[in-house]
Formats: C-alpha cells, structure tokens, sequence
C-alpha cells in the first residue's frame, strides 16, 4: 500500500505532439508517482515490454492522431497475453465521443478529452490502483 | 471538466498567471514609452526595419493570401476539397500530408498502422502527386506544403508534377515548410539527426535559389512553439533564432546572403491575446531587419523583409461548446490581419475533434473574407502603430528575444542549444505552468473551467475510414509491380552516393522521383546513410 504507483506514459505511432503526454507526466510525478515516459513513437509491443519490466501498475497512452481504435485493441491484446491483465490501460487526446464506449468495451478503464483537468486523471488512477488494491486485501 | 470556476478579475488572476514574460499595465501612457524612441523604431510601413510592415500601401496593394491548410484521406479526397477552396475564392493551396508521409514511411510499413490519410493526404509517389494536383494548374496557384524531414523529396515530386503540366520551375510560386529545427524543438516530426537534416534544408535552399527563384524556400515556423506551450515571446525568440541558424548554415555552405534571403519567409502562430500577437508581429519584423542588415550584412532590402504566414492557434481551441471555437478564430484572424500577414489559415471550429468537415471548413474561410471585405481593418496600414501599449508590448517583446539569442548564441548556436534541450525545457516549462493555472481558474478557459455546460451540442466531425490505407496499400502494391524496378533501385543508389558525399541531394532525388520511387524508398535510402535521431525527452 505504501509503494508508489507506477505509471508507463507512452506516445504509440508516428505522431510527435507530446505537449499533453509530458504535461500528464509532470502531474501524475507531482501527485506522488512514479512515471517512466517511453518518449515518441512506440509500438505496442515496445510499450507493453516496458509496462512489463518497470512493473507498472498503469499504462497511460496519448494520441491524438485518430489512430487509437487501431493501436488500443492491439495494447490490450498483448497485455492479455502477457498476463499483464492487472495492468489498467488509460488514454488521452482526441478521441470522439463515439468511440469511448468502444474503447471501454476493450478494457481501457479510462478515456480522456480534450480538456480534462490533470486532477481528474491523478484521482482516477489512484482509485483505480489504490481502490482495486484495497478490495484485494479484503 | 466539472470544474467550474466563476470569472474573476483577469487583472488580479494575472498576477499569479505568469504566462506572459511582463504583466500589462491597466493604462498605458505617454510616460510608458520613455527611453524608446518610436520615430526611430516604428517609421511608417515600408521603411526599415518595417516595424510597421513592409509595404507603405499595407493590403491596398494586394490583400492577404487566403490559404486554408488542408489534405485527408487519398489524394483524390483531396483533391476534390482543393477545387472546392479555389472555387469558394480561396487564393493558395495549403497541403497538409499525413503522419506516414510526415514521417518518411510508406502505407504498408508496421508504424504507418491506422494512421494512413488520416491527419492530412497519404503521398506515396509521383502518381500520387499527380492525382493531388490534377486539374489545378500550377502557373496560376500558389502552394504552401508542410512537410519537414521528407521536404525534398516532396519538393522534388512537386517539380516533376509541373515537368508534366509543362509549366516552367521559374513560374512556380510557393512554399516548402522545410524547417527543421522547430520540429526538434517542438512538433517532433524529426527523422536524420540535426547535422544532416540541416544539410538537406541547405541543399533545398541552394538548388531553390537557382531553379526555382520564385519558391519560398524554409517557412520557418513558430506555430508549432507557440501550440506545445511556449509564450508569444518564447515563440518569437526561438523562431527567429531558428532563422539565424539556417541563414548561418548557408551562408557557411557557400551561399551569398543576398541571394537566398528575399526567399526566406516565417509562419507564426496567432492566438488570444490580441495586442500582445499585434506587438509579437511588430517586433518580428524589426528584430529581423536588423539582424540581417548588422549581422549577416544583407545589403538588398527584400532580405531585411520578414514576410510571415499566420494561423489561428490550434491549441486554443475546445473540444467542449464547439461553436464558440469560430469566434476565438476571428478574434485571432484580426491580430493577424492588425499585424500585416501576408498570408492566413483560420481554423476550422470542429478541429479540436477531428480534421474539419467541409462546411466548417468552409465558414473557416469566409471569416476572413468578412474581416478583409466588410470590417475595414485592411483599410488602414499597421492601425495600432503609435499607440502607447503596442509601442511598449512591442519593444519589451524585442528585449526578450535578444535576451534569448544571447543565451542561445552563448552555447554555440541553436543546434547546439537544441542538444543541451534548452528551448525544450523552456517549453516544456511554460505547458505546465499553463496548464496549473487553467486548473486554478487563473487563466479562465469559456466553456471548459468558466461558463461550463454539461450537455455540449455535439457537432458532426469528419470520419476518415479505413479505404484509404487499404486504397493506399493497394496503389503502393500496383505502383512496385508495374514500375521499373532496375531505375528505382538505381536512382536510390545514386542519391546514398550524393548523401555520403556534398553533393546537392535534389537533382538525385529528382531522378528517383521520375523514376516512381516511393516516400518511404527515399527516406530509407538516406536512412541507410545518416542513422535515425533518437531525443531525450524533456519533461
């Protein structure tokens, strides 16, 4: 309970715009975690290995190319078969509307806008990590 | 969202929003300009160093380009929403190609999955080239294409486009974006590491200069600085360092400044802040005029002239309460217009959503031709010079770059500053700080932290399928059948021969392009030459 939660940050595909991954980091590290960002243009596998061998409790993926209905399926996929399923999946960028439920539908606990604040995204990991951690001790 | 925050004064929240590099003053007064002389810094326009633009007629002579950037899906997609545009009395073409193509990779390599046309037009080829531009003529349309790392060879492909229009390289009227060193600052489309990428700028510009006169050569950029996070005076500091750095690349290359400079043009960012993006455009272009008069010694006056493209600012814009995204991107279009563009892309209200549908692009446009044809700010040059704010905003921005290219010159030049990630770190710092205070309600955001409306309106938002990366993958599959393959692999032996030694890489290139070899034949072939750059990531 007392370990630090650990967060991967990654930007999957070929897009740069890493405004809002190096935000998201700076905020998740100021709330307590410990983030390890991937840097650009990660491929699923080379996230999943990473989410892997740092034993993060969340991976954190930003994209905002319209890419993520390909790149998401494809994260949880190998997670699965990893037997990294403990892993929550969160993303954030441009995501429409539409595509939320599908996204939930697959496993990715969390979807975020454009314009959630930070905050929002810290307390939600946190529950997530933490709350899910609680039950399990119970 | 949730978080909803009463507006307060913006003065007092300014105090703690320490966004901008000074604090405005309530009033500004008579006594707000001592120790400027404005006669002397802001002559009337057309005089150097053209504080107050370069032309004494401002838009009387000529109104802005209208050029609304744009590309998506195949390049027949996009080439329906260009004749679209022209007809609509759009002025210039603006192609905005997609991450695969941004990023020197072909539709059917691993990385290029799911993002094939999606954020702007899949080029593979010259057939592709050709199909983006059928039907436009290319003597009589000017086009801006932004494209960095791949810049030659989609100059080269647009070169062979108007070979086969038979129209004459010396009439082609444009610009390449061609800047590289703001993608290692900031937009991060970056593939050779900065030796070599500044050496395929250098070779556009050379070859440019003599083939094709007309055609701006680097549109260096400061938009992309300003969208991840920097200030109005950050983005200006690092955009026109950016610019010292090439005219100091090829000035060391060999060339006369005289002869490249008039073909230099900047692209800036135009965002809220009204008086301050007014002042920004000021300072520009006398900080430019000065440096290339006293630092490079340019003796032609077209090479003192900061000739700038401006769009309204991306970042700006909500995904919550759409609508209110048009009259953030008029307010922006006036600063622009206030500051004398020669040329501006206003931003489409559904785009921060998805690229925009055709009637958002649409009233995109027709805000500028409100603001050039019924509002009358085009009437009158620089309209704002000689007030006492703007002289002051305008000065203090001037300061402030100076500060910054003395901290940049003193670590060797950007390149070098690039490595060390100190404008990097700047940015990155000003995104966070920025960030805090929209979570504080220090800098209120309409209808995201202030005047909140939980049910938004949606907004119908263009769908990108996936025929266009299967159109894509299945072109590119006909393209390698049906080519000469023994000439593709030839041209792309002769342009690695090029790269390892000095020679200029276009005429090369030109030969693979002609041969219908792909983007992504291209990059690899200079990929097996120079490496691939890999960044620490500043957070």
């Amino acid at each position: 309970m007392n370990s630090r939660i650990r967060v991967v940050i990654a930007k999957p595909g070929l897009d740069g715009h890493d405004r809002g991954a190096k935000v998201i980091a700076r905020a998740l590290r100021d709330a307590g975690m410990e983030v390890i960002y991937t840097g650009l243009r990660q491929t699923p596998e080379q996230i999943v290995t990473a989410a892997l061998q740092e034993d993060a409790d969340v991976i954190g993926l930003s994209i905002l190319s319209g890419a993520h209905m390909h790149i998401c399926p494809r994260i949880v996929e190998l997670l699965r078969e990893q037997h990294l399923d403990d892993v929550r999946v969160v993303v954030g960028g441009i995501i429409p509307d539409a595509d939320v439920p599908k996204l939930n539908a697959l496993g990715i606990t969390g979807v975020f806008q454009p314009g959630t604040p930070m905050q929002e995204i810290v307390e939600f990991i946190r529950v997530q990590v933490r709350g899910d951690a609680v039950a399990k001790v119970e | 969202m949730g978080l909803i925050v009463a507006a307060g004064s913006r003065r007092c929240n300014q105090q703690d929003y320490n966004d901008r590099m000074a604090a405005m003053d309530a009033v500004y007064t008579r006594e707000s300009l001592d120790g400027l002389d404005v006669a002397h810094t802001s002559p009337p326009p057309g005089q150097f160093p053209y504080t107050r633009g370069l032309r004494p007629d401002g838009y009387h002579g000529k109104l802005w380009t209208m050029r609304q950037f744009a590309g998506f899906g195949t390049p027949e997609d996009t080439n329906r929403r260009y004749r679209a545009l022209l007809a609509a009395g759009g002025t210039g073409l603006s192609v905005a190609f997609d991450l695969p193509t941004l990023m020197g990779r072909d539709p059917d390599h691993p990385l290029a999955l799911g993002e094939v046309g999606r954020c702007g037009v899949s080029v593979v080829s010259l057939a592709d080239m050709e199909a983006l531009f059928e039907g436009i003529d290319l003597a009589t349309v000017s086009t801006s294409m932004t494209i960095n790392s791949p810049a030659p060879m989609l100059l080269a492909m647009y070169l062979a486009v108007a070979e086969r229009q038979g129209v004459p390289w010396t009439a082609l009227r444009g610009t390449i974006q061609n800047d590289i060193l703001k993608e290692f600052i900031a937009q991060k489309e970056f593939i050779y590491p900065p030796g070599p990428s500044m050496r395929l700028v250098t070779d556009i510009v050379a070859f440019c200069t003599d083939a094709v006169p007309k055609w701006n050569t680097i549109s260096i950029s400061g938009y992309h600085i300003r969208e991840a996070g920097a200030t109005a005076a950050q983005e200006l500091a690092f955009t026109l360092r950016d610019g010292i750095e090439y005219v100091q690349h090829a000035v060391d290359a060999g060339l006369q400044v005289d002869r490249f400079a008039p073909r230099l043009s900047f692209f800036f960012n135009a965002h809220n802040d009204l008086l301050e993006e007014v002042a920004k455009y000021r300072a520009a272009r006398r900080i430019w005029a000065h440096v290339m008069r006293e630092r490079f010694g340019a003796r032609d006056p077209r090479s003192w002239q900061l000739r700038f493209h401006a769009q309204t600012a991306g970042v700006s814009l909500t995904a919550q309460q759409p609508w209110n995204n048009v009259v953030r991107t008029a307010v922006q279009a006036l600063a622009a217009v206030l500051g004398g563009a020669q040329s501006l892309h206003t931003n489409a209200l559904d785009e921060a959503l998805a690229l925009p549908t055709e009637p958002a692009a649409l009233l995109a446009l027709r805000t500028q031709q409100i603001l050039a044809h019924e509002t009358g700010v085009a009437d009158v040059v620089d309209p704002l010079g000689g007030s006492y704010c703007i002289e002051r905003l305008t000065a203090d921005l001037e300061r402030e770059a100076h500060r910054h290219f003395d901290a940049i010159d003193a670590m060797g030049g950007m390149v070098a500053a690039i490595e060390a990630g100190y404008p990097q770190r700047e940015i990155a710092e000003t995104a966070y700080r920025d960030q805090q205070a929209v979570e504080a309600g220090a800098r209120t955001i309409v209808g995201v932290n202030a005047f909140a409306d939980p049910g938004h309106e949606p907004v119908n938002t263009l769908y990108i399928d996936a025929a266009s990366e299967q159109a894509q993958r299945a072109g590119l599959d006909r393209l390698r059948r049906e080519r000469d393959g023994a000439r593709v692999e030839a041209t792309l032996a002769a342009l690695k021969s090029a790269a390892i030694g000095r020679e200029n890489t276009m005429p090369p290139l030109l030969d693979a392009v002609r041969a219908y070899a792909t983007v992504g034949e291209m990059c690899d072939a200079l990929r097996e030459v120079w490496g691939e750059y890999e960044e620490v990531p500043i957070i």
